[in-house]
């Protein structure tokens, strides 16, 4: 059997291009070039599939360029005509995900050429897409590459050929919502038993039916006099005071800071900084007001525009961070916030 | 409220008034502008963000 074309898709940071200072690195195709990842896939495809082009772009750049990176990168595509293309896989870079997703997604329905990519369940691109294309369950972090590309390099090659998909507990893609009717060797009343059975015994089993994993809450009331309001702020972007008192982490953070800003009329290069390490920081080390905007909300406050700015902030770094800890930690400020008589909280993410 | 640059983002995770940012290192600002030209639009995000939450939804709005 021939050999399958692959076009494979990555971020600057897996092309070794740089980090987040170059996350503004425009989309480039290069034509032969197997690059980073691609050489693992590679070893995986062995005689069934070789990648012919890698295109490369910056996960920043993507994010904000979405018309333009997506047209380019389409035309290459095209261009190469690959049998299927591959995005990532990007692990718990969140804006890495929602690229490979939204490019994954556009090649199959623009070009209709099959693609599929891989993250960890928690990527937001992962929720975004999992319906539309095939997404390989990945760990957190790139030191899962070696298992990532074992499940995507055969599903590429599956997907390639037209072959019929498996289910995803098979495949190791995540569950898209496709459900397939089938027979079980054993009867549904002998599997709970057995189910119930196991944990009983504290042994791990396998529901059948999975409950949903919504996490929404109803819309707040308006704040009725803004005039009167007290207002806090709350940022995912990692602003802290200089030198990161707490030492929160800079990626995947096990706590967040509360600081108290009376009497700060403007957060500056001197006395602020950010402690994130999942975006360039040049910029809100300058001027922390660019990520928290106290500047602005001490002026809404004398003329009245606010009641007041309340005087502590709430901050951690959302990069890589788990939803559980985000969780943990939103459930404690937010108890906080409330008995401090707080009427309505700006959230700023980086 | 969550002011945010990569609103499909802010949707996923559940945020129910959203406000669009500038850039994902500078969401409310942006240092090609000089200081007071910045400042200004970083005025502009907080009031639609103040305007945000004094406005009723009954689910996840954009507000534009």
């Amino acid at each position: 059997m021939a050999k399958l074309k692959v076009v494979h898709y990555i971020n600057q940071f897996f092309a070794q291009i740089g980090g987040e200072e170059k996350a503004d690195y425009p989309a480039e195709i290069r034509v032969g070039e197997v690059v980073g990842p691609g050489m693992a896939l590679t070893q995986q495809f062995k005689d069934d599939a070789e990648i012919i082009a890698t295109i490369v772009c910056g996960d920043s750049y993507f994010n904000e360029n979405l018309e333009k990176a997506k047209a380019d990168i389409l035309a290459w595509v095209k261009e190469q005509a690959p049998d299927v293309f591959v995005a990532g896989p990007a692990f718990n870079a969140g804006r890495y995900g929602v690229a490979c997703g939204t490019i994954a997604d556009a090649v199959q329905e623009e070009l209709g050429i099959p693609a599929v990519t891989g993250m960890y369940v928690e990527n937001p691109g992962a929720d975004m897409f999992k319906t539309k294309v095939y997404i390989v369950s990945t760990k957190n972090s790139a030191a899962g590459m070696r298992d990532a590309v074992k499940k995507l390099a055969p599903l590429a090659v599956k997907v390639g050929r037209g072959e019929k998909i498996g289910a995803s507990s098979e495949e190791g893609y995540m569950p898209n919502g496709v459900r397939v009717n089938f027979f079980e060797k054993e009867r549904g009343s002998l599997r709970a038993v057995k189910m119930l059975i196991k944990k009983l015994n504290d042994k791990p089993f396998e529901t059948e039916f999975p409950m949903p994993d919504f996490d929404r809450v109803d819309p707040n009331p308006a704040v009725k006099d803004l005039a009167h309001a007290k207002i806090a702020l709350v940022t995912s972007g990692g602003i802290v005071p200089k030198g990161n008192p707490d030492h929160i982490e800079s990626s995947s953070a096990s706590h967040y800071g509360e600081y108290d800003i009376a009497g700060v009329m403007d957060l500056t290069e001197e006395t602020y900084e950010t402690a994130h390490g999942g975006y360039d920081p040049v910029y809100a080390n300058e001027d922390s007001d660019r990520v928290l905007p106290v500047d602005v909300l001490r002026d809404l406050e004398k003329e009245g525009k606010i009641g007041e700015l309340h005087h502590l902030f709430y901050t951690t770094t959302g990069n890589g961070t788990a939803v559980a800890s985000s969780k943990a930690f939103a459930e404690e400020f937010s108890k906080k916030l409330k008995d401090d008589g707080v009427d309505a909280v700006i959230l700023t993410s980086t | 409220m969550h002011v945010c640059t990569v609103t499909p983002i802010s949707m996923t995770v559940g945020a129910n008034r959203i406000v669009p940012a500038i850039a994902i290192p500078h969401p409310l600002g942006n240092p090609a502008l000089d200081k007071d030209e910045e400042k200004k639009l970083r005025r502009d995000i907080v009031e639609k963000a103040l305007e945000a939450l004094a406005t009723e939804v009954d689910g996840q709005t954009i507000f534009d």
